[in-house]
């Protein structure tokens, strides 16, 4: 048996690095959606990693729908500070304000007017690539992804019609208005995502551990009370996702598997305070990370829906 | 489960024509091996209880576009991850229609190991001969035949042997699988699939799990000639860190073989002789890497070398050519048209190409070659001539994966059309040596 051996993490590693290489040599205005979640954490290392001692030749980008978790934003902004990278940020609020994205009447959820927005972003920017932390492992939709995820001139993903990927030869050719989407992490799990976090002792927002928080128990799922509304002259961002009279709030021990923002996150009761914990719960889990997503549960198709119309 | 030793990866796909049961043998082994988790599960039963009259259909998990699951077909390749405590596996789906052939061959070029399910009521078809060949021509080292649905046959001995006797006749036309093992299984209920069946006394080998789980990978990597295509060059621009002024180092993944801090090397296709002088990851310098590392190499002399060159070991040397031959897989319902300019992807470089001439066609029902056809068309396999604007350095596909391979990309649409294998150099690159140290 030869002494060169990779294991699983680390090949895993250098087939997201030679993505993200190919990347920076191919395309012209390349962009990384950094969220402050667990899957982009990740990103950013492979990123320093592909490029280091050089700086990450890409700016990052993140659409808010303005229902974050105020602690995931904090750390965000540090982070990006801290790569020394550019953090450009769109928000959902500005993109209804301008009449870009249209929120449907009585929809609290943001999830979908993300699109507009990353669309906007992309062309605003003029971006050609953007690559993401989606892994196939998350939603069957995700599954038949490629690498490089072909977007038309509408920011569309036609599932039917996708560039076959061979090997490692990435066809990364795009005509002017079109773009790729790039997903570096396709082959990884969601516990692969959690080993790799501890091997390179990655910091993650403390959301993912258990912290103490106030919940209301809506869709089968408790969801976080949002923040107070303190700024009266403007309208309340959570107007709507605020538990009903008839929702009973109760104080509990909770933790993130999965972020997406404060109205489609189901918190999970959990005493787990070290990335160890995490890695055993996640072992242990019986759900899939994404059964505890509101956005996910709407129709059999919703991922692939919001895939079709440019969603990441 | 979390574990303590490293643990190995392996890849493999599964193939094999409509209604053979692929989707539903990686439901089984997902489902068996435990790999499922409740609320998959559930919308399975949710699924079942409205359309499938009650009973799990296991496909569903892995069939997962709205039109796959309307027509109860699998379109495109879908790629599944499961564990168990002795390896994590990827696997990829790929479909068994014939017009989406061609995600078959995306789905092959990166597995170890190639499951063809046969059907046993149907015996060797066409598309067994199509998937066992194009397993073999994309350099798959490891191969099982499932003859799959056996419950359906009364788990009869001399059904399997006759259908493994019709395909070992011709398995030696193909050539280079490392092993082959053939299983009788039933996929549906879960025979010889995680656990060994009793309904097959006769049968002596391992369920098929048991074999994923055991098979030897570990040497399927090239370790003995060192290639690194250069893929980007960092050279950065204000370092922060004063000593990392003058760096300039060569970014890539190794594509073969093993590099060691002092070696000589030879910087292709300029033919250039010099040293690597460090070998740096991330943010540290490491005395030697191997294949598939991704690593960036600092080499002795400032040489002009940009994405797209070559760095190769002194022994072995690659060839170097404008006109090559090769096999290619059409993949694109426009078929090839000999003498139109097409962009050639290979390692790290994109040059312009045209197929100067078609030389055959393979018959899938006799596996040989047609001479001289018109034209190959979306899921043809045929051997072309190719002439590229610029010389490639490359070796042949059948001693290398990936400085032996290519793609084809239509100009305007740029869309995928070929997956093309180089066939072995004629004679080696002979570099007019420039050595920095005379």
């Amino acid at each position: 048996m030869s002494s060169y051996h990779l294991d699983h993490l680390q090949y895993l590693e250098t087939e997201a690095i030679h993505v993200m290489r190919e990347v920076a040599a191919e395309f012209e205005r390349p962009a990384l959606l950094f969220s402050g979640g667990k899957d982009s954490i990740c990103l950013l290392r492979l990123a320093e990693k592909a490029f280091r001692p050089s700086d990450i030749p890409m700016p990052f980008l993140n659409v808010e729908t303005g229902h974050e978790f105020p602690e995931l934003l904090e750390f965000r902004d540090r982070r990006a500070k801290e790569l020394g990278a550019k953090l450009l940020v769109r928000t959902v609020d500005e993109a209804i304000a301008k009449g870009h994205a249209h929120p449907a009447p009585g929809e609290i959820s943001r999830n979908k007017l993300q699109i507009p927005v990353l669309l906007g972003a992309i062309e605003e920017f003029q971006f050609d690539c953007a690559i993401g932390g989606a892994r196939r492992d998350e939603e069957k939709a995700r599954a038949k992804e490629r690498f490089f995820s072909f977007r038309d001139s509408f920011g569309q993903w036609d599932p039917k019609n996708q560039r076959p990927e061979i090997w490692n030869l990435y066809n990364a050719r795009v005509n002017p208005g079109e773009n790729m989407r790039v997903f570096p992490l396709s082959n990884w799990t969601e516990m692969d995502v959690w080993e790799y976090i501890k091997k390179e002792k990655l910091e993650v927002p403390n959301l993912y551990f258990s912290h103490e928080r106030e919940c209301f128990w809506r869709g089968g799922q408790w969801l976080p009370v949002p923040p107070l509304h303190t700024d009266a002259t403007k309208p309340d961002p959570f107007a709507g996702a605020r538990p009903k009279p008839n929702e009973s709030i109760k104080k509990m021990i909770v933790r993130v598997r999965t972020i997406a923002d404060m109205i489609s996150t189901g918190m999970i009761e959990s005493k787990t305070d070290t990335i160890d914990d995490i890695i055993a719960e996640v072992a242990a889990a019986r759900v899939t990370e994404r059964g505890t997503r509101a956005d996910d549960k709407a129709s059999e198709a919703a991922m692939e829906d919001r895939k079709k119309a440019g969603y990441f | 489960m979390p574990h303590s030793h490293p643990i190995e990866l392996l890849r493999f796909n599964t193939c094999g024509s409509v209604d053979d049961g692929k989707s539903t043998l990686i439901g089984r082994l997902l489902y068996d091996s435990k790999s499922l988790m409740e609320d998959q599960i559930e919308a399975m039963e949710k699924s079942a209880a409205i359309t499938g009259g009650g009973q799990i259909n296991l496909a569903n998990l892995t069939d997962g576009l709205r039109a796959e699951r309307e027509q109860g077909i699998t379109i495109d390749v879908a790629y599944r991850y499961f564990a168990t405590p002795k390896r994590k596996f990827i696997v990829a789906d790929t479909p068994g229609h014939v017009q989406y052939t061609r995600n078959m061959v995306t789905g092959a070029s990166t597995a170890n190991l190639s499951i063809v399910l046969v059907d046993a009521r149907q015996g060797v078809i066409e598309q067994t001969r199509r998937h066992t060949l194009i397993a073999s021509l994309l350099g798959i080292p490891h191969l099982v035949i499932a003859i799959n649905k056996m419950d359906l046959v009364d788990w009869k001995e001399e059904r399997f042997q006759e259908i493994r006797d019709e395909i070992e006749d011709f398995l030696p036309k193909l050539g280079n699988f490392r092993d082959v093992k053939f299983i009788p299984m039933s996929a549906l209920n879960g025979d010889n699939v995680v656990d060994r069946s009793t309904r097959t006394p006769w049968y002596e080998g391992p369920a098929l799990l048991h074999h994923l789980e055991t098979v030897h990978i570990a040497s399927d990597w090239n370790f003995s000639t060192f290639r690194f295509p250069v893929q980007w060059v960092n050279r950065p621009n204000n370092p922060t860190d004063h000593a990392l002024h003058d760096f300039r180092g060569l970014s890539g993944q190794i594509a073969s073989g093993v590099i060691r801090k002092g070696q000589q090397v030879v910087v292709l296709p300029i033919g250039i002789k010099t040293t690597v002088k460090d070998i740096w990851n991330y943010d540290h310098s490491m005395p030697e890497a191997f294949c598939p590392q991704s690593v960036t190499l600092c080499l002795e002399h400032d040489i002009d070398i940009s994405r797209g060159d070559m760095i190769v070991g002194l022994e072995n040397l690659p060839g170097r050519c404008a006109d090559l031959t090769a096999r290619i897989c059409w993949m694109h319902l426009r078929p090839l048209q000999a003498g139109k300019k097409y962009f050639l992807k290979h390692g790290t470089q994109t040059v312009q190409a045209v197929v100067t001439q078609i030389e055959n066609k393979i018959n899938f029902d006799t596996l040989e070659p047609e001479a001289a056809p018109p034209t190959l068309a979306m899921n043809d396999i045929g051997g072309i001539r190719i002439k590229t604007a610029k010389p490639l350095v490359f070796d042949g596909y059948q001693t290398n994966r990936l400085t032996g391979s290519f793609i084809l990309i239509e100009q305007g649409t740029n869309a995928t059309v070929a997956a093309g294998m180089l066939s072995a150099p004629t004679e080696a690159v002979r570099p007019e040596y420039t050595d920095f140290d005379i």
